[in-house]
């Protein structure tokens, strides 16, 4: 069996969703390359040789994958597939974009965010956000399947994959990149920092969530939020924790001013240590939190951030 | 400018899943159903559309079982034109799904179909860009802003990294995101209007589509439990316990 991983990076750098894909992908067994789609992506295709169990990097580098648009990768990786039996990549926005695609195009179901490998037809993903987990078997001859990545441990580097440059794509004729507004942020990644700081409707504005920043940069972590804390414009979209947003498994969430809806928990529950500041003490964050503190978080946390 | 708006009916987001005792699924017997809330979302945007003069026609579609009609009325009580129901008692998969939404959009003629990003149920968000691909299409998913222009829509999209906007040559396939807009209520009037409105009683038969499935469900079990941990008094008291724990 030979299975493509598709490489998540920025044309610059190779993130370590890659790695947690290829563990993903080693368990169903058989031959993983991975493919590096974007602009100059010789550095991602050499950090990507040397994840341990590669047989090879392909690198297709042109100027209408810098984005990785959806109809550009359908472009790339369609063709692609007769040579294998199984694509995985990232559950991130970047890959829950074409995969679908790619997947309809071959004829396919798609088995989203898988969260473990039964066999090489069988994995388990969760489903009613996270409140049941199912078990698929998948009849398929190709399987399409994204990963949830907080599930499966980082390969290791010590590998030395064979590399190969493909032909330049058809462009895309119908859908162009127009620009982007980036979060600047010298904290770490939301979905792969070892702390997650997260505030809440709670927080009450965009001004007072300088504090849940200020004892996020304390711990040296990354800052998620609630949805009610990105629909009030208190933080970027891209800081949402959830079902519908992130899924983060740090060693330590703390969850600030934010009550625990099931939407919420199903982005964060899988974390090694859940801290929970809020001032209700029926709050059903409560109970799945290791240590609970019921306290108002305009106190509570600028003593938190002094007492570290 | 036609709008296709398909809508799923599932477990009502406030609604915990239970999993049935024999492993099969979720029960879904004497539960709160409603509208996806993110085809909510789409619905709104088509109305939206329709407001501005832009839409001609906004149509709703929805597939599933005969009550799959009460959230077609919901729609066109919001103000969509007309409902296709699509008619089945099984849950089909986000390909077959697809493959009907192909043949009506074909039929109908829709330049847009704007879809949930995904369904909070089975939370696949995978049948709005296999929509597009089948079409052919170009896709814009997770859609914070639209906006149309001649020939081109221009999704402003939420990905991991912040925005991203792109411009889509029509016809299109726009996915909805939680911030592209703040669903409206239907007012009395209109659901007694909504009454009135045409929907059509259509099978999967009738477009010809292979719905069998392509994955079996082996079994549905509940997910590793948390147990709820303790209470601590102060925050010294917190500190100590993630000092003790080395996570700080
Ligand atoms: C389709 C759909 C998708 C969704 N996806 C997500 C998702 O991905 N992620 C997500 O988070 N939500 C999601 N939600 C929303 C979810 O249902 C909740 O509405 C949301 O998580 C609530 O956010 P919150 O906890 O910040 O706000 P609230 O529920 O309003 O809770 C605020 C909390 O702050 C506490 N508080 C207030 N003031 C203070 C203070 N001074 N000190 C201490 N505590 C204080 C209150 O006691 C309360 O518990 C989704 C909903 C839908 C319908
Ligand atoms: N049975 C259905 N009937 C109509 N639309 C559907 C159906 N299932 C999925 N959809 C549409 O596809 C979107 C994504 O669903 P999914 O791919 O299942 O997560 C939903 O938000 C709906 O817009």
């Amino acid at each position: 069996m030979a299975i493509l991983v598709v490489a998540e990076h920025d044309n610059t750098d190779l993130k370590d969703a890659t790695h947690k894909t290829v563990t993903a992908a080693a368990a169903m067994g058989g031959d993983v390359d991975i493919l590096v789609a974007g602009t100059g992506v010789k550095d991602v295709m050499a950090a990507a040789a040397k994840i341990d169990g590669v047989r090879a990097v392909l690198g297709v580098d042109h100027v209408s994958l810098t984005r990785q648009l959806a109809e550009a990768m359908e472009a790339v990786i369609v063709p692609l597939m007769s040579e294998y039996d199984a694509i995985l990549a990232p559950d991130t926005t970047a890959h829950k974009n074409y995969m679908p695609r790619v997947a309809a195009k071959l004829d396919v179901m798609q088995i989203s965010s898988i969260t473990g490998v039964e066999s090489a037809d069988t994995f388990v993903r969760p489903i009613y956000a996270g409140n049941a987990m199912a078990t698929v078997k998948s009849s398929d001859s190709k399987k399409v399947i994204t990963v949830r990545t907080t599930a499966f441990n980082a390969a290791g580097e010590g590998g030395s994959a064979s590399d190969k440059m493909l032909a330049d794509p058809a462009s895309p004729s119908t859908s162009e990149f127009v620009g982007e507004e980036l979060t600047k942020s010298d904290r770490p990644e939301l979905a792969a920092a070892k702390i997650v700081v997260s505030g809440g409707r709670g927080v009450g504005s965009s001004e007072n969530f300088a504090i849940i920043e200020s004892l996020a940069d304390k711990l040296g972590a990354a800052v998620g939020a609630s949805r009610a804390a990105v629909d009030a414009g208190y933080v970027p979209n891209d800081y949402q924790v959830g079902q519908t947003g992130k899924s983060v498994a740090p060693e330590l969430y703390i969850a600030i001013g934010i009550s625990g809806a099931i939407q919420h928990l199903a982005g964060m529950k899988d974390s090694k240590i859940i801290v929970a500041i809020n001032k209700d003490e029926d709050a059903p964050i409560f109970q799945v939190a290791d240590y609970g503190l019921v306290a108002d978080l305009f106190i509570a946390v600028p003593e938190l951030e002094a007492a570290l | 400018m036609k709008v296709l708006v398909p809508v799923k009916r599932v477990l009502d987001y406030n609604v915990k899943a239970r999993v049935k005792a024999d492993q099969s699924g979720v029960d879904l017997s004497n539960v709160k159903m409603s509208m996806n809330p993110f085809d909510e979302i789409s619905v709104e945007e088509a109305v939206r559309l329709k407001e501005a003069g832009t839409a001609t026609e906004a149509v709703v579609v929805s597939i599933g079982p005969a009550k799959a009609q009460e959230t077609i009325r919901t729609a066109l009580a919001v103000g969509m034109d007309r409902g296709i129901h699509v008619q089945t008692d099984e849950d089909l998969e986000p390909l077959a799904i697809a493959k009907i939404l192909k043949a009506i959009a074909e039929e109908e003629g829709a330049q847009l179909v704007i879809t949930g990003k995904q369904a909070i149920d089975n939370d696949y968000g995978a049948t709005g860009s296999m929509l597009a691909a089948l079409l052919d299409w170009p896709q814009g998913t997770f859609a914070n802003t639209v906006e149309t222009s001649g020939d081109s829509i221009t999704v402003k999209r939420e990905v991991d990294g912040g925005l991203q906007t792109v411009k889509l040559t029509l016809p299109a396939v726009v996915t909805t995101d939680l911030r592209l807009n703040e669903p409206r209520y239907a007012r009395l009037p209109d659901i007694m209007k909504a009454k009135k409105k045409q929907i059509d009683a259509k099978t999967p038969a009738d477009y010809g589509v292979d719905t069998a499935p392509r994955l079996t469900t082996v079994k549905v079990t509940e997910p590793a439990g948390r147990s709820a941990g303790i209470k601590v008094e102060s925050v010294e008291a917190l500190v100590g316990k993630l000092k003790t724990e080395g996570v700080i």
